[in-house]
């Protein structure tokens, strides 16, 4: 079956303002700030929990370039993650510590892998394509798993963050941060353009019927293959940055629930909007850091909440915020 | 040879499991199109019912009867609460709430039974092994693992071609609409061949709960290969999954016990362990990904898809 969730072909900025654009800039204002509030009152453990969902907003919003505007439902895209941040560490662990070397690597790799994958893969369609993403993942996951010079299940030590020449310091938390956000602002900038040019016209248009768009003269194996392509290494990226966050790599950052958590997020936000896959993540992973303070069984709520999301709403939580509803 | 011969055996044994939950998971794919990630947790749960009830009776017989016919139960309902509004809905939909109906069945599980590991022990009569040919003993129970889903898969294959039930079944996976245009109840259908597969889900999970412990989360990682084993044999098709299983079943047995060796000929002796196991786990994945390049549609593509 294929997945059909139009929003017209128009372009995808919003122009009106509604709930939802409020909710999306407050947002915004509050992530910009969160430093703020951490320096103002000393606690610093928030910083770490929003650098995490900062760094999987990034993943997530590079899944949906090829999920929400593409219409491929990668449900392997924490391999990328993994081979970014195993680019980092491996690297790290060979005495390479500069980050011009290690996050270029980590784009590469992704890169190239994503090349590979995304041609053997976009020959199938809807189930079957979920299946071999997947199934790519897993075989990079034990691959992971069987690099024993560098630590096999047990996973990677990175005892020194990427190195950047003085220019940034990565060891300063708050620095850290900013940079992981202006990431993400730039990521989705990029990824407006490209959605609203006639690349991503094409792509979406790929989306709704491909027949067609090949009729017209469309190569659009080649389109979805370019933005596969861009998607595996802007979620690299997002790795090789979330192997500097933890200082650690292990193969359970691949684990196929990593994929799923992924998926869920750009789900929850809301698929094929900008700014969708950010609100999904926040509010994905404050909900299960807010659930676990309050009880010790969170996700005894948090199932519920996603089965309930899936039944009743139509859009995700960007939805709800416009007021779409199914059910 | 003989270590080969049994290794062989394992393989099958593990592929007579991963068909149990492909067989379920199947049906349910084919017949109402709905991606079930929930279904480990079904596996995880069969485990877990027959480790109470064991307890409770003291008779592993008893137990995998009961948890057999609890698995069913909570299938049903399951299906009836949580199930029913997500078919025809999107695969994303479906996956985002089984997704979460996963977080539900380990929190649950945690809760009910407590965050440590169950064991579920055999009668001693189970426990010995058998002279299968001159010179080779293998263990009773997996070799009872094999006999009762191969009697399990009998059973299946007389339901599904012999039965009015399994005529219905078919028809479902061809043409749904128009087995509802014909007045069939579609809602009691569906109901019953999700409470089939669950109860499959639990029988493998009480059958493989003796040899692995009983833990939270084991139903993931197996329902990983389970979907491999669907894709690989069609999905839809039973007798696909059957023999899928049984070559993803054998991969995996017969590489991780001889990939080691072969590759400690070629690299240090810690290495060829590490990278043995990943290999083997790898192939399968592998040869998922070959077929489907190939052969998009699985080995034994259903006759309508």
């Amino acid at each position: 079956m294929s997945v059909s969730l139009d929003p017209p072909l128009a372009t995808v900025r919003q122009s009106a303002v509604t709930a939802r654009t409020v909710f999306t800039a407050g947002l915004v204002v509050v992530l910009a700030l969160v430093p703020v509030y951490a320096l103002a009152t000393g606690e610093t453990f928030g910083v770490a929990l929003f650098t995490r969902t900062v760094i999987l907003a990034i993943g997530a919003v590079s899944l949906n370039l090829i999920m929400g505007y593409g219409g491929m439902v990668s449900f392997g895209h924490a391999a990328y993650l993994g081979i970014g941040g195993y680019a980092v560490g491996i690297l790290a662990k060979e005495g390479i510590g500069s980050g011009f070397v290690q996050w270029p690597a980590a784009v590469a790799a992704s890169a190239l892998y994503a090349l590979v994958v995304g041609a053997l893969s976009l020959r199938t369609r809807g189930v079957y394509f979920i299946m071999i993403t997947l199934a790519f993942a897993q075989m990079i996951y034990y691959v992971a798993i069987g690099l024993d010079r560098y630590g096999g299940d047990d996973g990677l030590t990175i005892y020194k963050r990427s190195d950047f020449a003085g220019l940034i310091d990565l060891n300063n938390k708050i620095v850290f941060y900013y940079l992981c956000f202006a990431i993400l602002l730039a990521s989705i900038f990029v990824i407006a353009r490209q959605v609203n040019s006639r690349f991503g016209l094409a792509l979406r248009g790929t989306r709704s019927n491909e027949r067609r768009m090949r009729a017209i003269g469309f190569p659009t194996f080649r389109y979805k293959l370019v933005a596969f392509v861009i998607s595996g290494a802007l979620c690299g990226l997002a790795g090789a940055l979330l192997a500097n966050h933890t200082s650690f790599i292990s193969p359970a950052i691949m684990h196929w629930t990593r994929s799923g958590d992924l998926i869920v997020m750009v789900v929850l936000g809301g698929l094929g909007s900008l700014f969708g896959p950010v609100i999904g993540a926040v509010i994905f992973l404050l909900l299960q850091e807010g659930l676990s303070r309050v009880t010790e069984y969170p996700d005894l709520i948090l199932g519920p909440i996603l089965l309930l999301v899936a039944i009743y709403v139509h859009g995700g939580i960007g939805g709800l915020l416009e007021g779409r509803r199914r059910g | 040879m003989l270590y080969f011969l049994e290794q062989c055996l394992n393989g099958i044994q593990l592929g007579m499991l991963l068909f149990l939950l492909a067989a379920g998971l199947t049906l349910v794919f084919g017949i109402m199109d709905l991606v079930n990630l929930a279904h480990g947790s079904l596996y995880m749960l069969g485990a877990y019912f027959a480790a109470t009830f064991a307890t409770l009776t003291g008779s592993f017989t008893l137990a995998l009867i009961l948890a057999v016919a609890a698995s069913l139960i909570a299938g049903m309902v399951l299906e009836v609460i949580a199930i029913r509004p997500l078919y025809g809905r999107d695969h994303l939909d479906q996956v985002l709430g089984t997704f979460g109906l996963i977080l539900l069945f380990n929190e649950l599980v945690r809760l009910v039974w407590g965050p440590e590991g169950r064991t579920l022990s055999l009668p001693p009569q189970m426990l010995t092994a058998v002279q299968i040919l001159p010179g080779v003993h293998y263990p009773i129970y997996r070799l009872m693992i094999i006999l009762a889903t191969l009697a399990v898969a009998g059973f299946l294959y007389a339901l599904v071609m012999r039965t009015r039930l399994g005529m219905l079944v078919r028809a479902g996976a061809s043409n749904r609409e128009m087995v509802g245009a014909l007045g069939i109840n579609i809602k009691l259908l569906y109901t019953l061949v999700f409470g089939l597969g669950a109860a499959l889900a639990g029988f493998a999970g009480v059958m493989q709960a003796p040899i692995l412990t009983v833990q939270i989360g084991m139903g993931e990682n197996i329902l990983i290969l389970a979907f491999v084993v669907i894709i690989i044999g069609g999905i839809g098709s039973i007798r696909g999954a059957f023999v899928a299983a049984i070559i993803v079943g054998l991969i995996d047995t017969i590489g991780r016990s001889f990939l080691p060796d072969v590759l400690h000929l070629v690299l240090s002796n810690n290495a060829a362990q590490t990278l043995g196991p990943s290999l083997s786990s790898m192939s399968i994945y592998m040869l998922m990904a070959a077929i489907l390049v190939f052969r998009p549609e699985g080995l034994f593509p259903a006759a309508s898809r």
